[in-house]
């Protein structure tokens, strides 16, 4: 009965903290009540451990088991806690223990065999030193000695945290939670003091761009759908990367899923719509469970439904799960795939403001153009648009990864130049390497270079260099990485990705991609035609991308040529190392290597000579062996089979 | 076939929206897409197998062959074919003659390529069933692979 007036009297203190009352007007005890809610004041120690795709897969599950082992055993009556996370991978598993009184201690990388060890010291107010990465201070606790404060480590001091603010503090799945830290309650100011024009004056002012591709502004492209006279409106918000080396939006949506929740609800009345879509991508198993828990939970809580607090606005989300394809990042691919059909984009206009998802004016947007929404309806536009340049406002999320020391999920302010991403919040190149470049915006976007280690990260500037923002993968690459075999890559998934409607894209990639194979292949024979052959294929390389990017349908299409263009600009003389000399500087290109036998170390023991494919190995038994160059495709079976490591490879 | 009815049963509208969430049932409960399975559908829907078929097979994530006893996922994301994805590849395919979407022919393992894990820090990584192996090389996979074979040996 107790408990049961307790979760009462707590729906009651979030309800008027929702609606009416400000924190700071309520009497002590609700203000009490909060500071437990928030986990800012604890009667029990609390553990939470970070429990996300990316920490489970760094072993997290084995850790949330060896912790409930521990408890078991010391009889703890500790509370444990699955929470999202702070965005540092190479941390990962990330722990945290926060006793009362005492500000919330972080622990790096724990594993099994070490949860025993750090729990027990920490019980006993001692500070294992060699996993703890730091402190989160707070005014009310007392924070630990001679422990760095979380904010002020390298990877967080000059990131700015607006959208990932709640990333790794809260629990996801709490609604509670989320509302004591201020959420929902900016979602149901506006639904009752704006009208859907105001909100997308709002956002038009604060100058938000899409975040997913070129940077269309958000606002204008939300006053085309309002202005459509129709009975229905639909919002779509694009979940779903399916980009390689772009987990930005699952992770948050793993961490904090209401933020999402209430950034599609404001943009949703902005538009109009009753009825708003998640499209997420279905591999993303653990972030459409917590997005699906937090749309029932917001749904007890009154946030969506029929006449929302009064104020007239019907609202209903719907979780839809994508079955994976690249092409569906475009809006009406996306359009068509939710409809049911293959994800096929179609001729723009007439433009989804006008006939989109079931011939109904729709408005498709990416989980973090959302997410910024909340942010301008809370501060306003013009505290917005302090943050970021003139003409790119506010905050850009990045997965950092590649060869840099710290991996992981950042938001800075637009225009931070890269230096400062790759040095200061990555830490730079392990191993004491060279950087070599940045590849940015994923399969469809550009790399940037040493040179432009100052430019300003905004719209203008990296498409200016031939690139594009995309939805935010940075891949830091050195001097290891082969740019042609990166490329290469790249042409192989969107070849892979091409959905096959227009010729430009279908056939003009899959062109791409068999040039730069050639080039990173030796040829089999070296007769004139042949050569020539080669050669005409790379003259022809950049013009073939031009044209693909001018006449291809959709943005895959069209940005396809990026990589290509970009890297022959700025890293043309790899490529032609690769055409005139048939060299790979990085060594990655396999195929293009030369082998040679060290005369002192090869026995003569025959097993290579019965292995090259070309017979390109001569010699007698016993005797050292050569390889004829001519002959070699550089296949590197001779390499692999030789046991006194007497073949080398160049 | 009880199966197939019971996953509609749960779609009372007749509407195409519907089809990739059923397809999408219907491989959670059986591994794959039958062609009955698909006909099934067609009937339901009121649309031709060959219409649904053609959609199946335009997403990754349909697969038309029955999983294996354990089923590999390779990342090759950006970050993971930096840290060279690539070459792990080429080695399941010599080593259990399989690529993506095939299952070996003695129906122990199953291959899948996927587009991004989520833990680009941590690459490249592989994945038998729900067992995560983070930073693996050549020889590393040999020696994950021979354990799954040595254990139905």
């Amino acid at each position: 009965m107790a408990e049961q007036m307790i979760q009462q009297r707590k729906r009651d203190v979030l309800t008027s903290l929702l609606t009416e009352t400000d924190e700071r007007e309520m009497d002590n005890a609700s203000r009490e009540m909060l500071d437990q809610i928030r986990r800012d004041k604890v009667e029990k120690p609390v553990i939470t451990l970070s429990y996300t795709t990316e920490s489970k897969i760094a072993g997290a599950g084995e850790t949330y088991q060896a912790i409930r082992r521990y408890m078991e055993e010391r009889d703890n009556e500790a509370r444990l806690i699955r929470i999202g996370s702070l965005g540092l991978g190479k941390a990962e598993p990330l722990m945290e223990v926060q006793l009362p009184g005492k500000s919330r201690l972080t622990f790096s990388r724990v594993h099994p065999e070490h949860v025993h060890d750090i729990l027990d010291a920490v019980f006993n107010n001692f500070i294992p030193e060699e996993h703890v990465l730091g402190q989160h201070p707070h005014e009310l606790l007392e924070p630990w000695e001679n422990v760095p404060y979380i904010r002020d480590l390298p990877f967080f001091s000059i990131q700015k945290r607006l959208i990932l603010k709640n990333s790794g503090i809260i629990d996801p799945c709490s609604i509670e939670e989320y509302i004591a830290y201020g959420g929902y309650s900016n979602y149901l100011k506006t639904i009752r003091n704006y009208t859907p024009e105001e909100i997308c004056d709002i956002v038009e002012e604060a100058g938000l761009r899409g975040r997913g591709g070129e940077g269309y502004p958000t606002g204008k492209k939300w006053k085309n759908t309002l202005s459509s006279p129709a009975e229905q409106r639909y919002l779509i918000c694009n979940a779903g990367e399916s980009d390689p080396g772009a987990f930005m939006e699952r992770l948050i949506m793993e961490s904090d899923p209401h933020s999402v929740i209430e950034a599609v609800a404001i943009s949703a009345y902005a538009l109009g719509a009753q009825k708003a879509y998640i499209y997420i991508e279905g591999e993303y198993e653990l972030a459409g469970r917590r997005l699906q828990e937090a749309i029932d939970k917001a749904k007890e809580y009154g946030m969506l439904g029929h006449d929302i607090y009064g104020s007239g606005f019907n609202l209903n989300i719907q979780l839809h799960l994508g079955a994976g394809a690249y092409v569906c990042g475009e809006e009406t691919a996306l359009i068509a795939s939710l409809e049911g059909k293959r994800g096929m984009p179609r001729p723009k206009p007439p433009y989804p403001s006008r006939r989109g998802f079931l011939g109904k004016p729709t408005v498709v947007n990416n989980v973090e153009t959302l997410l910024n929404v909340p942010i301008i309806t809370a501060h306003g536009p013009t505290w917005y648009r302090q943050e970021g340049t003139e003409k790119s406002s506010g905050t850009k999320i990045f997965s950092l990864s590649g060869r840099v020391e710290r991996t992981g999920l950042v938001e800075i302010p637009m225009g931070m130049p890269l230096r400062d991403l790759v040095y200061k919040i990555g830490g730079g190149i392990p191993d004491s390497k060279e950087l070599k470049g940045v590849l940015i915006g994923g399969p469809a976007g550009g790399v940037m270079t040493y040179e432009h280690l100052d430019t300003p990260i905004d719209f203008e500037e990296v498409s200016a260099l031939g690139g594009a923002l995309g939805s935010g993968g940075m891949i830091v690459i050195d001097e290891d990485t082969c740019i042609l075999d990166t490329v290469k890559y790249y042409m192989q998934f969107l070849k892979q990705e091409s959905c096959g409607k227009c010729i430009p894209c279908r056939e003009g990639i899959r062109r791409m991609h068999e040039i730069l194979d050639n080039i990173t292949h030796k040829p089999a024979e070296e007769n004139r035609a042949s050569t020539l052959q080669r050669f005409k294929g790379v003259i022809n390389l950049e013009k073939l991308a031009n044209v693909i990017r001018d006449t291809s349908l959709c943005g895959l299409g069209q940005r396809s040529a990026n990589p290509v263009l970009s890297t022959i600009r700025w890293f043309r003389e790899e490529y032609e190392e690769h055409i005139f000399e048939r060299k790979c500087r990085a060594g990655v290109c396999r195929e293009l290597r030369t082998f040679y036998i060290d005369v002192d170390k090869c026995t003569g023991c025959t097993i290579c000579a019965q292995k090259c494919p070309t017979g390109a190995i001569v010699g007698s038994a016993k005797h050292a062996h050569f390889i004829v160059q001519d002959k070699c495709i550089g296949c590197g079976i001779c390499y692999e089979s030789c046991k006194f490591g007497a073949i080398i490879s160049k | 076939m009880d199966q197939i009815t019971r996953i509609l049963e749960r779609y009372p509208f007749v509407e195409r929206e519907n089809l990739i969430p059923i397809l999408q049932e219907i491989q959670a409960e059986q591994g794959y897409l039958t062609e009955e399975a698909l006909r099934e559908v067609g009937r339901y829907l009121n649309l031709p197998a060959s219409k649904i078929y053609s959609l199946a097979t335009f997403y990754n994530h349909f697969r038309f062959q029955p999983p294996g006893k354990y089923h590999i996922r390779l990342c090759r994301g950006t970050s993971c074919q930096i840290h060279q994805a690539g070459k792990l590849q080429k080695k399941i395919r010599q080593k259990l003659s399989i690529d993506h979407g095939q299952t070996s022919s003695d129906g122990l393992f199953s291959f899948e390529v996927v587009t991004c894990m989520g833990a680009c820090g941590l690459g490249p990584i592989l994945a038998v069933n729900d067992t995560y192996y983070t930073e693996v090389d050549e020889e590393g996979m040999e020696e994950i692979i021979a354990s799954y074979q040595e254990t139905e040996a």
